[in-house]
């Protein structure tokens, strides 16, 4: 179901990044997060199977919309609440790939949870991501909440919450984007629209054309991207960022991408999803997109591309082996924590 | 000394509390100009404008998830549930979100929060203005659960809970509100979180109570001391984490013990101090411990005698006071 075709007809335009302000400097490193993105999905897929790692969900196919979206922010001083496909985006705003794996494998050093949650739980104080739990699009009255805090101060923070489209049937979705729209919070809503809620198509989940269709009730604009083109992606959040950081309030956008992997290690789609779709969208993998771009930007060539793979394979080798070299958690620390006192 | 109601014991506090911390900020239904529908915030958008007083919108999931996120930003947000009844849709946030993120993310994130909920029967408020909610909150470790019943501690409890690190549940008994009096400092202080008190000692008997339940306690007391009969009375203040040593203090005294509370009887809150009694104080007790409480029906009705049948109230207290002391 490529319902979204016409949106990356723009994407094969060579030197296009330029016109939305990244520099080739830039677009390079964000293919390279992509593609490191991309290698730890695969290899906590493998480590899965191989029974090391208990549960495995991923970012595979929504690299585009998670890095450029993540271009967009001011790491370590814009707030974010992501959700649990976001690994590519808290990858770009700097959580490292041997922090990803200690998550992953649960393991003291995982900086979310030091083991408590499932993997995927994305957080890390020194980058404002925070904590979030799994009944999904409770994060985002938290976000309103975040950036009332930001506006008080008269900070110039802009606070970007994530989701799937599956999140937006929720009534915190609705309430916290409500919220936002009254008092006109310095919010990005971000909705990663993959068509799929684990296995409930996006037809029988909203009953809009589009999400984004929903931004004008709460008073904000509403803006539909194609999510599989990293450029078209941060230049609207970066359109919002910038519109927010300056008091003009909330934006809701709509990433259409797609997940090339089942839901999570738990999950098989070939029940809900035709051989077909899935191949179709793979065709438009974004990493294959964008490294065609690159390279008819002039800006990628094999060698530098082989390098680019070869050096996030040697990262993510090494990490992956420091992590399971990592302790779990003392059994005393399933007491901590629990008031500010224990 | 003042002699205030609890109400206005709970609205000094406030008015205190903001004035002396510009991070605390008041969120709820109504509670701007009009001054929340119980008038407990009555006077505080006038002092402190719309930015730290905040009417929200018709949305108790929003009302503590917003200042969840306020909170978790460097903000002290007392959130107002217009009434206990109304705070279902919000359990999520406070249960799964509140609760568990200081745990969830090993002491990196937290959210000191306050949430003010009047609960309790006997105010002519049938099914969803009456109820009693506490016990779907004392089951959540992360959770402080606070029920003042006299001005002092009301005032000084919820400054505590306002200056605690962590999520903070004040119920406020609504009929306790102008009923309960008492003298109450103008000045600053603080009742801590987690102890409990011996609000009247005595040597035969001991009854556990919170709330409302605790002024008719001392009620039934006064009394049962006229039929010779010395009744210790220990308030629980804070029901979560309970304050087992005094619990069990008082009860290795009087070796008799009666739990009193309003909500129903079955998994209760009371039930738990029994069951810690039952655990922990066996070899000194005299008598079975006993427990009064609301009968286990949906919901306290709106028609009169069907409420007052329903309500704990001080001549039932006394009556199960006299049935332990002969026991």
């Amino acid at each position: 179901m490529l319902r979204d075709q016409t949106l990356t007809e723009a994407y094969t335009t060579p030197g296009r990044h330029r016109e939305v302000g990244l520099s080739d400097g830039q677009v390079l490193e964000m293919y390279k997060k992509m593609v490191l993105a991309r290698t730890i999905d695969e290899r906590v897929w493998t480590l899965g199977r191989m029974g090391r790692v208990h549960f495995v969900l991923t970012s595979a196919g929504h690299e585009a919309a998670q890095v450029g979206a993540a271009f967009a922010l001011r790491p370590g001083h814009d707030w974010i609440l992501p959700y649990y496909r976001d690994m590519a985006l808290v990858l770009t705003l700097g959580l490292t790939p041997y922090e990803i794996m200690a998550n992953f494998l649960g393991r003291r050093d995982d900086p979310c949870s030091r083991g408590r949650q499932m993997p995927v739980h994305w957080s890390a104080r020194r980058l404002n991501i925070v904590s979030g739990s799994s009944p999904v699009g409770t994060q985002v009255p938290h976000a309103a909440g975040v950036a009332l805090a930001c506006k008080l101060r008269r900070e110039d923070r802009v606070t970007f919450v994530s989701f799937g489209e599956g999140a937006t049937s929720t009534g915190d979705w609705h309430e916290g984007l409500n919220f936002a729209g009254i008092h006109q919070l310095p919010v990005i809503f971000f909705c990663e629209n993959n068509g799929y809620a684990i296995s409930v198509p996006y037809r029988k989940q909203v009953a809009c054309d589009n999400v984004a269709d929903r931004a004008p009730g709460y008073r904000m604009p509403g803006v539909v991207v194609d999510g599989m083109d990293p450029i078209a992606t941060y230049a609207a959040v970066k359109a919002a960022v910038d519109r927010a950081r300056k008091g003009g309030g909330p934006t809701l956008i709509e990433a259409k991408c797609y997940r090339f992997t089942p839901h999570s290690s738990a999950d098989d789609d070939r029940s809900y999803r035709p051989r077909e779709e899935v191949d179709a969208w793979r065709r438009r993998d974004p990493i294959v997109l964008f490294r065609q771009y690159l390279m008819a930007s002039g800006l990628l060539d094999e060698e530098l591309d082989r390098e680019i793979f070869a050096q996030a394979r040697a990262e993510v080798e090494e990490a992956t082996d420091r992590a399971e070299a990592c302790p779990y958690p003392d059994v005393s620390e399933l007491y901590t924590h629990v008031y500010a006192e224990s | 000394m003042a002699v205030k109601t609890l109400i206005e014991a709970i609205r000094d506090a406030l008015f205190e509390e903001m004035r002396r911390d510009p991070t605390v900020i008041v969120l709820g239904e109504d509670v701007g100009y009009r001054g929340g529908v119980f008038r407990a915030t009555e006077g505080l958008i006038q002092e402190f404008g719309e930015e730290r007083v905040i009417d929200t919108p018709l949305a108790e999931s929003a009302i503590v998830g917003v200042a969840i996120g306020a909170a978790v930003n460097g903000f002290r947000p007392v959130a107002e549930i217009q009434f206990a009844d109304f705070i279902a849709p919000a359990i999520d946030q406070i249960a799964n979100e509140a609760a568990r993120l200081r745990y969830r993310s090993a002491g990196e994130w937290w959210c000191p929060l306050v949430i003010r909920a009047p609960f309790g029967g006997g105010v002519h408020g049938g099914l969803y203005h009456s109820q009693s909610v506490e016990a779907y909150f004392t089951h959540v470790p992360g959770l402080k659960v606070v029920v003042p019943s006299d001005p002092y501690d009301a005032k000084g409890l919820l400054k505590a809970a306002i200056r605690d690190d962590d999520p903070v549940l004040f119920f406020e008994h609504k009929k306790a509100y102008r009923l309960v009096k008492g003298e109450v400092p103008d000045g600053d202080y603080v009742v801590p979180i987690g102890p409990a008190k011996v609000a009247r000692p005595g040597r035969h008997l001991t009854v556990i109570a919170y709330g409302l339940m605790t002024t008719y306690a001392l009620e039934a007391a006064d009394k049962a001391a006229a039929e010779g009969i010395d009744v210790e009375v220990v308030d629980l203040r804070t029901l979560y984490p309970p304050d087992k040593k005094t619990i069990l203090n008082s009860v290795k005294k009087t070796s008799r013990a009666l739990v009193v509370y309003e909500d129903n009887l079955t998994g209760g809150f009371g039930a738990e101090i029994a069951a810690i009694i039952a655990e922990e104080a066996f070899p000194y007790l005299d008598a079975p411990v006993m427990r009064l409480a609301g009968p286990d029906v949906p919901a306290i009705p709106y028609a009169t005698p069907l409420e007052e049948a329903f309500m704990v109230n001080p001549e039932k207290i006394l009556a199960k006071i006299r049935q332990l002391a002969a026991y």
